[in-house]
């Protein structure tokens, strides 16, 4: 039997060790969550323009039937995860640290749980052409599932425009606590398998690499199984460190090249995947199903029992946790996602969507959060820096207000890993300086972007009462023009009438002239 | 959930604080400190005793003129160990002002009028230590012999007191050069180096602690091994020890073959002075070194070279004082010229570039 | 002595002709920083500088009459860029954050007067005469240039709203 394969791997530099876990939830099967009473599905789940809905109140619809379409190119679909009644389309709370409202489709399932006709699948999945794949994988709504949403579509179709020869899929889980991708791995390796191999042939690429982290070696396991008899498909064990899930960072283990500064892995020749957005590849071309579920990792101290549940896109989170048998006392922090890079969850009413794959109910002493000191210089945020940047000079020049300096040092090339306030013996919170700049950054350039517009607008508006002024002064001219010409033809009438009535004195003279 | 500030990640932390560095770098100076104080006695003990209140009350007025929480700030350890510090440098019997004086200049003039914790440019020990050396040369310069505790010679506790709070005429029979000191007063009166050498403090006496000098000169050996540990808890990164202590063996080795008879060699300059207890615990200040390696090295290069000739060509015997805070006041042109390479990007900060066949242009 | 006095005068002689020659051959023909600095302002004479338009504003800030924070509708971003225009060091965190408003019509009370949209200078209301007025939340600068029009006073400022592409994480509370 094959094993891990045998490659050589390069270091990446600074990272940090935080503690794992994973043991809270990591030897739990992945679990049906019941059908909850209502669905709340957003409009926008992914990067890019919002989907449009198609459906109204009212509205009874059946499983895996669409109820939004993609606008664009950077867009994904929206379909319904269970037959019932729609009961609206409007605002909701949405999966946000803002707590803002999105557009959201909140449908009453029927129980039936009855698919839509148009959901069949391929019998030779394998004999479609690339881009019926990348088509088929749009038309299913599938995003990144490890929490970028992406349309994964968009990225199949870069071999159009790119020299791809890897495809890597992102095993890694660095992130503590989160165990989802681990279970799917250890319980459905050949459907994930199944889902590689059929993006490698959309991407035409030839080496496929399995990266996973040392940290979970029954994965390792199992996929090492399931690729028996591929051998383009290796797989490869990482070290356990953060953030080795960082699509730029995992390449650079693999192959020993750094991803040029604001561009794409494919630039190197690279396309990343996550391991539950190739199960939904599968799902999609073999059964016909879109994108309606996923497993989401429940854990923290908070959390009494700590599960993998697969779930529908849309449930209520307070439907997980009362599944997992709620808190213990109230959380001192409720998160979507690990606890590195995940984001505060306003609500338990907010839905689960395509990106959500944790929920963490943190007590106090694992968040551990201290009163914020000066900086004392220590560098150890330099020193865990993965991006080679200057964390604590960035934050310096961000207080003071000079966002352009901060750039300078590096702040657009920042992951937003964690890493940095991980270490900070003063407990900085370094990441929302960072944050905070690039918001504002970008608040500047739509307010410049404004500016230019209204330069535009009010040149066109001087240049349009001009243009009426003229076209005024003009007619004003032509009808004093008009009314100079009519006079003159009065006066000659008038003048001919007096001369007419005095030729009566003199047709002789005239008949002699 | 909904009504409570929003608080940005990471959500989970690292066991580190600015206590918990603190207290690893004093852990690290106990073992050479717990010596020395045995070998200088009582009076050693009351002076390093009220260095130590002088920093701490002066850190508590300075907050409380600041109008800073005192609490958060007294208790994170940096002004306990601005004031070791400072006392390990002065000389063990030195009177009582001198002691306070230097707790005062370090807080206050070294550290809070710059604007608190991590914003001082000089290492605050050293403004300390270098003012009170240029105003009281005669105090700062008066070593005695090593009498330890419990010897029959020893001053005891009450003796002690009138030694470092007035006049004693057991002081001054006590004094001797340190080994530095020795050695420049004879190459200036023409006496060679080895000659001096015979006179003075042997090697091991500079390994064991047995010669004469200020608390942090006495033990080599233990500041090495505090150094060492410093270094494995990862405090401190080993660029600024090995680049200093390496740049000053190197020019001493240099100097020594050129012509042994008028210059020392590597292992005593090592051993001497201050030499290691600056590069492990002084040079490596955290606030007032460069951040990245490549710049610790250079100051720690720097510290060195200036160590060096500040010994051997210059008016003062020791130099690390004066060496470290030259390069303290290049840390920030140091910190803006070797800043890390940024991943994705060239040493100029243009986006990595591959060529054709794969190569990185 | 002698000497020295000779050599200084030469000296000064020398310097003096140098100086001349800069005079005449580097000068620079009215001040082409006006014309920058008017470029970079948003351009729709809005009047909430107290300066009579964007021309005006900008001769001033050149000729270091008004502050560069003197823009509203600019904000930090335009006070950023001007300091660097100019080479000035400049303290934002004192500029209020004002947040931009938009006008917004409520049409019950409008009664089509067409007043506000003959004021707009970028041309951000729809309506003629009679007809109900409506404003184009894009193009509006929040000037305030028709809400001072308005007869009925229908035209309330709004501050924008955050929506999720625009939120960003605020600036974390300074240590103690």
């Amino acid at each position: 039997m094959a094993g891990i394969a045998n490659m050589r791997l390069f270091r990446i530099r600074g990272g940090v060790h935080p503690e794992d876990h994973k043991r809270l939830s990591a030897e739990q099967d992945i679990e049906n969550l019941p059908m909850p009473t209502l669905l709340h599905i957003p409009l926008q789940q992914h990067i890019g323009v919002p989907a449009e809905p198609l459906v109204r109140r009212g509205q009874v619809v059946r499983k895996g039937q669409i109820l939004a379409r993609s606008q664009g190119m950077i867009s994904a679909p929206v379909h319904a995860p269970t037959s019932g009644r729609i009961m609206g389309v409007g605002g909701y709370p949405a999966h946000h640290s803002s707590g803002l409202l999105v557009r959201t489709i909140t449908l009453r399932p029927d129980g039936y749980d009855e698919w839509d006709d148009d959901c069949e699948g391929v019998a030779e999945p394998f004999a479609l052409s690339p881009e019926e794949i990348a088509q088929q994988v749009a038309e299913a709504g599938i995003v990144g599932m490890g929490g970028a949403t992406f349309p994964s579509a968009v990225k199949l179709n870069l071999h159009k425009r790119y020299r791809l020869d890897t495809l890597v899929i992102n095993g890694a889980e660095c992130e503590p606590y989160l165990t989802c991708d681990d279970r799917l791995m250890r319980e459905r390796p050949e459907n994930v398998r199944d889902g590689v191999l059929l993006m490698a042939r959309a991407l035409g690429v030839k080496q496929i690499l399995f990266a996973i982290e040392n940290n979970k070696p029954e994965a390792q396991s199992a996929m090492i199984k399931a690729v028996e008899g591929y051998p383009e498909l290796q797989v490869v064990g990482l070290p356990t460190r953060y953030p080795m899930g960082s699509e730029k960072h995992l390449v650079q283990t693999l192959i020993g090249k750094e991803t040029p500064a604001r561009g794409l892995t494919a630039d190197i020749g690279v396309v990343v995947h996550n391991i539950a957005t190739a199960a939904a590849v599968n799902d999609a071309l073999r059964h016909g199903r879109p994108l309606l579920s996923r497993v989401v990792t429940v854990s923290g101290g908070a959390i009494r029992q700590p599960r993998n549940l697969h779930v529908l896109i849309g449930t209520p989170l307070d439907d997980l946790v009362k599944y997992c048998g709620g808190f213990y006392d109230q959380p001192a922090r409720l998160i979507s996602g690990g606890p590195m890079m995940g984001q505060p969850v306003p609500s338990l009413r907010v839905p689960v969507v395509k990106g959500s794959n944790g929920l963490l109910a943190l007590s106090e002493e694992e968040v551990q959060s201290r009163e914020q000191m000066p900086c004392i210089r220590c560098a150890s945020c330099v020193k865990a820096c993965p991006c080679g940047l200057f964390p604590l000079s960035m934050a310096a020049h961000i207080r003071a207000g000079s966002l352009e300096a901060s750039v300078e040092l590096g702040l657009l090339d920042c992951i937003a890993c964690g890493s940095c306030s991980y270490v900070c013996p003063s407990h900085i919170p370094l990441v929302q300086y960072f944050n905070y700049a690039k918001g504002e950054l970008a608040a500047r350039q739509r307010t410049q972007h404004k500016q230019r517009e209204t330069k535009r607008l009010a040149e066109a508006r001087t240049a349009r009462m001009e243009a009426i002024k003229k076209a005024k002064r003009e007619a004003m001219a032509k009808r004093k023009k008009e009314m100079a010409e009519k006079k003159a033809r009065e006066t000659a009438a008038q003048e001919a009438t007096a001369a007419a009535s005095s030729t009566d004195k003199q047709p002789k003279e005239e008949a002699q002239a | 959930m909904s009504d409570e500030p929003l608080v940005a990640g990471p959500y989970a932390h690292e066991r580190s604080s600015i206590g918990r560095t603190m207290g690893l770098v004093m852990l690290a100076l106990l073992p050479a400190t717990a010596l020395s104080l045995y070998q200088f006695g009582w009076p050693a003990i009351l002076l390093f005793l009220l260095t130590i209140t002088s920093a701490l009350l002066a850190e508590s007025g300075s907050l409380y003129l600041m109008g800073k929480p005192q609490k958060p700030f007294l208790l994170d350890g940096s002004a306990l160990l601005t004031g070791w510090l400072l006392a390990m440098t002065l000389p063990p019997w030195a009177p009582w002002w001198i002691g306070v004086l230097g707790g005062l200049i370090a807080i206050v003039i070294g550290k809070q009028v710059f604007g608190g914790i991590g914003q001082n440019l000089f290492n605050p020990a050293m403004v300390a230590r270098v003012a009170l050396l240029i105003s009281f040369p005669l105090q700062m310069t008066l070593f005695t012999t090593p009498v330890p505790l419990f010897s029959p010679q020893a001053p005891g506790l009450l003796e002690s007191f009138h030694i470092i709070f007035g006049r004693s005429p057991m002081y001054d029979a006590m004094s001797s050069a340190t080994p530095l000191g020795h050695i420049k007063t004879e190459l200036s009166r023409g006496i060679t180096v080895d000659q001096a050498m015979g006179g003075a403090d042997s090697i091991d006496q500079l390994l064991l602690g047995t010669a004469s000098g200020s608390l942090g000169e006495i033990s080599a050996l233990l500041i090495l091994v505090g150094g060492l540990l410093l270094i494995w808890k990862r405090v401190i990164s080993w660029h600024i020890p090995v680049a200093m202590l390496g740049t000053l063996a190197l020019l001493a080795t240099i100097f020594h073959l050129l012509d042994p008879l008028h210059y020392s060699g590597p292992l005593f300059h090592l051993l001497s002075g201050g030499a290691m207890l600056g590069a492990f615990f002084i040079a490596t200040d955290l606030v007032t070194s460069p951040v990245s390696s490549r710049g610790q090295l250079v100051f720690g290069a720097g510290c060195g070279a200036l160590v060096y000739i500040i010994r051997t060509f210059a008016g003062y015997p020791e130099g690390v004082a004066f060496a470290v805070l030259l390069m303290n006041a290049c840390t920030p042109l140091i910190d803006h010229y070797l800043r890390p390479r940024i991943y994705g990007r060239d040493r100029r900060g243009e986006p990595l570039s591959y060529t054709d066949s794969g190569e990185e242009a | 002595m002698l000497s020295a006095v000779i050599i200084i005068s030469l000296l000064g002689i020398g310097m003096g002709i140098l100086l001349g020659f800069a005079a005449r051959y580097f000068a620079v023909e009215g001040n082409p920083l006006e014309a920058e600095i008017e470029e970079m302002l948003p351009g729709s004479q809005c009047g909430q500088c107290g300066f009579p338009g964007c021309g005006p504003a900008a001769t001033a800030v050149a000729n270091g009459e008004a502050p560069i924070t003197l823009c509203p509708p600019g904000g930090k971003a335009l006070a950023e860029s001007l300091a660097s225009k100019l080479g000035v060091s400049v303290d934002l965190s004192d500029m209020e954050d004002s947040v931009p408003r938009i006008a917004h019509i409520h049409e019950h009370l409008c009664i089509g007067c067409t007043k506000c949209f003959k004021r707009c200078p970028t041309d951000a209301i729809l309506g003629s005469s009679k007809q109900i007025h409506a404003v184009f939340a894009d193009a509006c600068t929040g000037c305030e240039k028709c809400f001072d029009e308005c007869p009925t006073e229908c035209i309330e400022m709004r501050p924008i709203q955050p929506t999720l592409q625009t939120w960003y994480w605020p600036m974390p509370e300074k240590a103690a």
